[in-house]
Parts: structure tokens; sequence; C-alpha cells
């Protein structure tokens, strides 16, 4: 299984961190996985967005996405721009909380959660983007939750321990969405 | 199995060059090689190594000249406008016959261009990268694995041949991550011995002496031909090429560094169409893998070369081709990624 990925809303809401889990786990699935972001002025209060690439069985070629097999949106812009970049048959997961819009395809397989809302309601403060991934793991399958619970508890280092348990409350939060 | 990292390229590019031996770094901050820099900046001190970040581009390049001199393994990073400022230095240090390496992260030009991805400094890197008669080790990643074995090659390449090396990656490989396993850490001091270097006589010895001025011409000459021979037997051993599905191919792409890992994309794309297409990807830019071409082309119709620029490297793609097939480009410029499906389509016009 291969999966092309967007992930993309304003600076600052864990984009990038985001999608350098997807990287991360497919890492240690020793899978071949790719993330590129987009840098420049752009991102200096503006939109975010990187590239993610998983794939089970052959190396990465182009590492920028251009036609993602998953969107995963956080601001209305990034939705709007990237929406008819999906394949055909991909998925959209959406923080509908932020975003308020119709999905006009009829091919693509759409998950509205509204994530900041939902972070916000529990005391998780800034983890939306985790609540968006445990929704995009459940639609799109590229992993599994306890594969993910793994890289996340791999990835915070010792100091920032405190960090880890909101985080993997958060994933689930998404998944049971 | 080595452990693995998730790693950006221009961090894997500082911590590779630790690895090799590496404990001198002179640098000065550019988008978007600044990650290698500051990974430097972090690193360094730790090992007891140099990092200083030079006044400027020209300053960071002619303290490689001198550390080089010393007979120790130093580098500099930067990115197109700044390699540029640093040409200078390189052509007295491959004047001097010193090794060195020398980053080049790419980015949309000429002049100051942008800050995203290119390959337009191809001309700059295997042709003039300042003036006078002499050449680099140009070594082009795809990806940062790739980063980090061909760090060790180029310092490795350079000491033997006492010429300068660079590694010639571009913003997408520097500030992309993937997973990388990286070498035993090699200490300075268990590196071959440097008997040119200008260490100090302690009475014991001749002075040696590091020069790039020879006013007597018959003098230059001998040097700068002797050089040049040296450069044959470069030629001769040191050429990296890697062949994607060319066995079958009636259609053969040429791309390096970034551009290939999106032909390489469109190559799968076409494959699937019943096109039978496949890539070759100099590694080595200089020298360039003109026998793989040449032998392909008696081979194939048609080639297509994919760049980053308004066509550089189709010109060496020709020069080794010599009229046996067609060569047509496809390229994208000023910081402009090419999609795989652009690419494609270019593949599905030639085999029409």
């Amino acid at each position: 299984m291969s999966m092309d990925i967007i992930i993309a809303g304003f600076g600052g809401q864990g984009i990038l961190f985001a999608g350098k889990m997807i990287a991360y786990c497919g890492m240690l699935e020793e899978k071949y996985v790719s993330w590129l972001p987009s840098y420049g002025p752009e991102m200096r209060g503006g939109t975010a967005s990187c590239s993610v690439c998983v794939d089970e069985k052959n190396p990465i070629g182009c590492p920028m996405v251009s036609e993602p097999k998953l969107l995963m949106a956080m601001n209305l812009p990034s939705f709007n721009k990237y929406i008819n970049d999906v394949a055909a048959d991909g998925y959209v997961v959406y923080d509908s909380a932020l975003i308020n819009a119709e999905v006009e395809r009829k091919d693509l397989k759409v998950y509205a959660i509204p994530a900041t809302n939902m972070a916000m309601e529990n005391g998780l403060k800034g983890l939306a983007n985790i609540i968006l991934l445990g929704q995009a793991i459940k639609a799109a399958g590229f992993t599994t939750l306890d594969s993910m619970i793994d890289a996340i508890t791999k990835s915070i280092p010792a100091k920032k321990a405190h960090l880890l348990e909101p985080n993997i409350k958060a994933l689930k939060m998404g998944y049971e969405y | 199995m080595a452990e693995k990292f998730l790693m950006k390229g221009n961090e894997a590019l500082g911590e590779a060059a630790i690895r090799s031996g590496c404990k001198h770094f002179f640098g000065y901050p550019i988008t978007p090689q600044t990650e290698l820099s500051a990974y430097m900046a972090k690193q360094m001190p730790k090992i007891n190594g140099t990092f200083l970040q030079a006044e400027s581009e020209i300053a960071a390049a002619n303290m490689v000249l001198g550390a080089a001199s010393a007979g120790v393994r130093a580098m500099t990073s930067s990115s197109s406008p700044g390699i540029s400022l640093k040409s200078e230095a390189v052509s007295y240090i491959a004047g001097s016959d010193l090794p060195c390496l020398i980053v080049n992260v790419m980015r949309g030009g000429p002049g100051l261009g942008g800050i995203q991805p290119s390959q337009a400094d191809y001309w700059q890197a295997t042709k003039a990268l300042g003036h006078g008669d002499y050449q680099l080790l140009v070594y082009a990643p795809a990806s940062v694995q790739e980063m980090v074995d061909l760090v060790g090659k180029a310092f490795d390449t350079a000491d033997k041949y006492r010429m300068p090396a660079m590694i010639l990656a571009d913003g997408m490989l520097g500030q992309m991550m993937e997973p990388v396993a990286f070498p035993d850490k090699i200490e300075p001091e268990d590196l071959p011995k440097k008997e040119w270097a200008t260490t100090g006589t302690k009475g014991e010895r001749e002075h040696n002496i590091v020069n790039s001025l020879y006013l007597k011409p018959e003098i230059l000459e001998k040097m700068v031909v002797e050089r040049f021979k040296r450069y044959e037997t470069v030629k001769q051993n040191e050429v990296m090429v890697e062949e994607y599905l060319t066995e079958d191919a009636d259609i053969i792409t040429v791309a390096y560094g970034a551009s290939a890992r999106v032909t390489r994309s469109a190559v799968n794309m076409a494959r699937e169409k019943g096109i039978k297409v496949g890539m070759i990807r100099p590694i080595t830019l200089w020298p360039f893998p003109e026998k793989t071409i040449s032998a392909t082309a008696d081979k194939v119709n048609k080639m297509l070369v994919v760049e980053m620029s308004m066509g550089q490297m189709v010109e060496d793609v020709k020069l080794a081709v010599n009229g046996k097939c067609d060569v047509e480009f496809y390229g994208r410029t000023g910081g402009i990624i090419p999609k795989p499906r652009e690419v494609f389509e270019q593949i599905e016009l030639l085999a029409k």
C-alpha cells in the first residue's frame, strides 16, 4: 500500500509535526517514507503545508505530492487550494470547526471532524492536529492506532514526557470520533 | 542493521561530514541551506571542532583554503548566490591542489533569484566555478541517504586526488526528511597522513609549500597539465551512475538529483501504461557518465533530459550521444519542481 498525503493549514497548528509523525511511524514500520515541508516567506504567519509519502514496497519517487490520496486540511484556504488536486477516490479529512465548506466532488471519501473544538473542550489546546491525525488513520488506514501511539511515544523526548499523555488522548479521541 | 534516523537532508549532510572526520566548518547562513550551518554550530563544539560563521561567504571559503592547507578535512556550505561568492577561493583551492568539501543547496537564480529548489547551477559546478583551467568532483545525491553516503565518498576522493569536491544538492533535498543510517565515525587521526600539508617542519624536514601563484608560464603550464593528467585518472575511476529500468527501454530519460526523483515517478507511471522507458541517473556530474550514455544511445532512438533549469546538463548528454539518437529536453526553472505528470506527458509524446 502506498499513501501520498498533503497536510495543510495555518503556521502554528502543528501541520509539519503531524506530517513528521506519519513519516516517523512509517519508518518504524520499515516502510519507505519521505516528508517535505513548504518553506519560505509563506510560513511566517501564513499557510503551512507538507507532503508525506508512505510506501510499503517501493522507494519514494517524487517526494512533492501533487495528487494526494489523502488531504488533511486545517484551514479554508488550504482546503480550497488542494481539494481539486486530490486523486480520484481519495480521502479528505478536515477540521470542520475551522472550515465551513461543502465538498462538491462525489468521488471523494470525506471525513469532517471538529478537531479544534474537541481540543478546546477537552483541555487539549494545540492538539487539534493530533485529533485530526487520529481520524485520518481510521479513515485512510495507512497505519494502525497502535503503531502511531508507539511512534508518538518514541518521538517525545524525556524532558517533554508530560506531553505524551495528552497527545495519546488526542490521537485516540480523533480515532474514535 | 544500523539505527535509522528521520532527518532533514541539510542536517544529514552535517552529521555525515562529522562522521567522515571533518572537524572544521566555515559558513555563512543562506536559505535553503541554513539547517546545515545550524547543525554544525550545535555539534562542532561538542567534538572540539571548529564552527565559524565568517563575516562573508568569501571569507568562509578562504578559511577552508587555510584549513585544507594544514591537511584537515574542511568544508563550507551555501546556496547558489553564496556559492558564486565563494568561487574565487575555490579556484585558489583547486590551483593549490587542496582537498575540501563544498556543499551547494541550489535555489533559483540568477542574481538573488528565489529560495525554492533549482538545478540551475549545473554549469557553474561542472564547468566554471571560478577562473582558470580546473575541475571539481561534483556529486549529485537524489535522496537523504545518498547525501550521507556521498559526503564520505566526496571527502575520500578529494583527498585521494588532492582536489576540491562538491555536493550539488537543492532546496528540496536539503529540506526533506527521509530515514537515514550513518556510517561509524572516523577519527581524523585515523585518516591517511597528508605528507604535503603545512603543519610545521619542527626543524625535521623541508618546508611544504601550498601555493597557486606561478609567474613563469612554462611552470604554470606544467602544473596545469599534470593536474589534468590526474583528472583523466578521475574520469577513468570515479564515475558513478544509476540505471533504472534501462535494459528493455526504447526511451531513456536522463535526470539527476531532485529531478531524478520526479522522473522516477514519471517513469513508473509510463511503465504502468506499457511504455518501455528507463532512466539514467548521473550520480557524479563531473566526471560525467559519458560512456554509459554513449553506449545507451546505440540502443535507443530517443532520450529525454529532465532538469530544474532551462537546460544545462542536456548539453553534456548531447556531447556523449554525439548524434546517435534524438535528445529532447524538458525543464522547469525559477524554483518550480516539475510534477511527475508533466514529465510523464513528455514521455508519452515521445512514445507516439
